[in-house]
């Protein structure tokens, strides 16, 4: 095992830490008052600051002691959180994303602009909020000034405290500088001396407390331990000056308090946020990193490939005793796979947390008032696609946005709500994950989508086309309905890479739109990319494989419809029409049809189409293998994989073989 | 490219050393080199799968330890007649970069024949006139007993061949 470096290491969680900072963020736009979320976001650029100069990162080190030591002000009550502050930081925390990525580019004139911001948005906000801050100052901290109180403080710290780098004598002595304090050590769950580990954390400690600062300041010296410590903290001896009232109000809620900060650590990070899961239940996980995940899953499908081979030796075999080894290691292969499989799932949580973000700024940016719902983030999608689907996605939610929402002026205008919406949800069928995009928008123009695909090409004018065909027109190369050019959308590049994207994963989209009510784009994508359960067939000599999630049905092509057929090129399934496409003839074999030609009827959801194949071998399991550039424009194919005899066979695209049997159905209709 | 430059370049794959390690090998009966850092292994002929719809440089794919890599055929890029399988025909597995990738490609050969060096004071470049084959395909000439090496240039051939095939589908 080779260590990892620590700077990638360092990385890797200072992105994890950016992304809990920007989460936090967006809750407080929300929220303002949110106390925990504030403290979160202040432990954050503090935990970041310290181990970035740790690294070296000493840019981002300094930029970020500034947003903290803004934080840490609206922390202390002494300046309010406000949206400008918020957004100040927002923007910062992308500046600090930038430092951490090159951290030694110059970014000089970019931090000073950010800062500038972030200091206006501090002063501004504390002039506005002067009276009410100190008004509130006043009344929470004269009191308390007034006398001193005794506080009792019970903590114990976690076991590995010490190895993390915490230092319980820091905490001790900050602890005396905020009064006469006596410390008593708890020596109950120290273990026998055989088992005590020096390096852990065995004792607790009890603090009687005598100062005139207010609760916080005692709370405040395990800001960056609290999470994983226990601790209980009681006023036992209110101050002489103030009236009962007060003294049994802080002490109840010093009670509750305590309580919630006990909590704090699983609630609020469970429950609040799914971001905040993740986090919290990386705790506890292994990081690998998805190299060898990938090196694993090769390693599988190989042992998967040499498992059919022994299995096709033990079926001709006699020996029995082979044969039961044989299903045995045929079971636990499959078994690996599958689990192998699990491993590699990843929530689709982590894809659609970056949207908030997103949609964030696009509402800033558009003047639109926009609320982001998600559903179904604990759908789980091969890691894989979780990376390639990051980008058609932010397009389709940008378009969303920027096309199908209207100005809030606009929907009032309508009768809509002024404030527009967009679902991002997942959920899983079959062996298909489906990711929908809904707006409730103006919806996709028909009018503009023909007039546009007229103008430029995509289809002769009076084309018919079915409502489906006529909405898929705007994933055509070089098809954009945006009158205008704006900042976010409508260059025209985009919706044909997001359908290129989406069929490279041997996925599908569906486009639904109701005009006025808002649109719905649904991505249907494989669980997985990497094996599959396949349809063995030849044609010719060649063996190849169909998806068999496509494959709708097996039938033979009579010799009577054989011949029916010379001319057109149509099968009649159970009064339906199905155009179908002579392999053999596509591929140019050479060889003679075998006598008993089959049909394999494939299907994408909504299209439907015959292969006629020489012979049906039977169901494979395959483990997807990449073809190489060098075999890119070779369309008809979208991977290939090995047989159990060590020969290659190539998987069939089926939504390219779709395409070309409607094209060529188009071509039947147009010559009569 | 001027004369001048081409001039110059024949040696670039020599990389400033004075010798280049190759691996010579025969292609209807020329004799043709390859680095022999970019080899990665020699197999006898394996059973190929055709692509229907490929190019004949790149018709058919091989089973290479688990991988399933591209068979190519740099006779073609040559204009030169497809040879019949001998038994001395291999298969040459190297490692090319394509546009950033390194990819695993296997190459058809009538025989191969040595790891040898090249000395490159006796490199010349591929003559302007007198020859049917495309200059830029080719790195230098090696002259050696009385006969010339071939040093294709594999990444010009490869790239070009590429982008026929994607013209080809438009």
């Amino acid at each position: 095992m080779n260590n990892p470096d620590p700077i990638a290491v360092f990385k890797t969680e200072a992105l994890e830490q950016l992304e809990l900072i920007e989460a936090g963020l967006l809750d407080l736009t929300r929220d303002l008052d949110d106390k925990a979320q504030i403290d979160a976001v202040f432990r954050g650029l503090h935990t970041l600051k310290g181990s970035g100069s740790m690294f070296g990162f000493d840019q981002l080190a300094a930029f970020t002691h500034h947003c903290e030591t803004a934080f840490d002000r609206v922390r202390k009550g002494e300046a309010p959180a406000t949206i400008d502050l918020v957004s100040a930081v927002l923007d910062a925390q992308g500046h600090m994303l930038a430092l951490l990525q090159t951290p030694n580019g110059d970014h000089e004139a970019m931090s000073a602009k950010l800062l500038d911001n972030l200091q206006r948005a501090v002063g501004g906000s504390a002039k506005a909020a002067t009276q009410h801050a100190v008004a509130e100052q006043a009344a929470a901290s004269a009191p308390v000034a007034a006398g001193l109180s005794t506080w009792e403080l019970t903590f114990s710290l976690p076991l590995n405290a010490m190895i993390n780098g915490t230092n319980p004598l820091g905490l001790l002595d900050e602890l005396r500088e905020l009064g006469d304090a006596r410390v008593e050590a708890l020596t109950d769950n120290i273990p026998g001396l055989e088992e005590i580990d020096p390096r852990e954390v065995h004792l607790a400690w009890r603090v009687t407390l005598k100062t005139d600062k207010p609760k916080g300041d005692i709370e405040d010296v395990f800001i960056f331990v609290m999470d994983d410590m226990v601790m209980d903290l009681k006023q036992t001896e209110a101050p002489a000056a103030p009236a009962a009232k007060t003294a049994a109000a802080s002490a109840i809620d010093s009670d509750t308090d305590a309580a919630k900060h006990a909590a704090a650590a699983t609630d609020a990070n469970k429950a609040q946020q799914p971001v905040d899961a993740k986090a919290q239940k990386q705790a506890d996980n292994v990081r690998v990193p998805a190299l060898r995940l990938d090196e694993m899953m090769d390693r599988v499908g190989e042992l998967v490939i040499a498992q059919s081979r022994l299995s096709q030796m033990a079926g001709s075999a006699a020996d029995l005793g082979l044969r039961s080894v044989s299903e045995e290691i045929e079971r636990l292969a499959g078994e690996l796979r599958d689990t192998m499989m699990v491993l590699r799932m990843m929530p689709v949580a982590s894809l659609f947390s970056r949207f908030r973000r997103l949609v964030h700024d696009l509402a800033r940016e558009t003047g639109k008032d926009i609320e982001l719902i998600t559903e179904g983030e604990m759908t789980e999608v091969d890691k894989t696609v979780i990376d390639r689907l990051a980008d058609p996605l932010v397009h389709l939610v940008r378009n969303s946005v920027d096309h199908g929402l209207e100005t809030p002026e606009d929907r009032i205008a309508v009768g809509k709500s002024p404030v527009g919406r967009v679902h991002l949800s997942a959920h899983q069928t079959g062996s298909e994950v489906v990711i929908t995009i809904r707006d409730d928008g103006r919806g996709i123009d028909r009018a503009r989508v023909r007039a546009k695909a007229e103008a430029n090409g995509l289809i002769q004018p009076g084309t018919q086309l079915s409502d489906q065909e006529l909405l898929q027109l705007i994933f055509q190369p070089g098809f954009s309905t945006a009158e205008k050019v704006t900042n976010l959308s409508g260059r025209g590049v985009g919706m044909d890479v997001v359908k290129k994207t989406i069929e490279t994963l041997r996925g599908a989209i569906d486009v639904k739109s109701n005009p006025g009510e808002g649109s719905e784009i649904a991505l249907r994508i494989p669980l997985t990319l990497a094996i599959i359960d396949g349809l063995l067939v030849r044609v010719g000599s060649g063996r190849y494989v169909l998806p068999l999630s496509a494959v709708e049905e097996c039938l033979e092509l009579s010799i009577e419809e054989d011949l029916k057929s010379r001319g057109r090129s149509f099968i009649s399934l159970r009064d339906d029409l199905v155009p179908f496409l002579r392999l053999r003839e596509l591929f140019r074999t050479g060889t003679q049809p075998d006598p008993f030609q089959k049909v394999v009827v494939v299907s994408t959801g909504t299209e439907r189409v015959g292969l006629v194949v020489d012979q049906i071998i039977g169901d494979h399991q395959t483990v997807i293998k990449n073809m190489s550039k060098l075999h890119d424009h070779v369309s008809a194919f979208s991977g290939a994989t090995i047989l159990g005899d060590g020969n290659v066979a190539l998987i069939l695209d089926v939504a390219h073989l779709i395409a070309a049997g409607q094209h060529q159905e188009a071509q039947l209709r147009a010559a009569g | 490219m001027s004369e001048a430059t081409q001039k110059a370049d024949h040696r670039a794959i020599w990389n400033g050393a004075d010798e280049l390690s190759v691996l010579t090998f025969c292609l209807n009966g020329e004799t043709f080199a390859i680095e022999a850092v970019i080899v990665q292994e020699i197999l006898d002929l394996l059973p190929e799968t055709s692509v229907p719809g490929s190019l004949p440089f790149v018709g058919s794919v091989i089973n290479f330890r688990g991988k399933v890599i591209p068979l190519a055929d740099i006779r073609v890029a040559f204009g030169m007649e497809a040879g019949n399988v001998t038994i001395d025909s291999r298969i040459v597995v190297t490692e090319l970069d394509l546009e950033g990738q390194t990819t695993l490609v296997g190459m058809r050969t009538d025989k191969v024949f040595e790891v040898t060096s090249l000395p490159v004071t006796a490199s010349e470049p591929p003559p302007i006139v007198g020859m049917r084959w495309r200059p830029d395909y080719i790195h230098a000439l090696v002259k050696r007993e009385g006969e010339f090496i071939i040093l294709p240039n594999l990444q010009a051939i490869f790239s070009s061949q590429q982008n026929n095939a994607l013209q080809a589908t438009g």
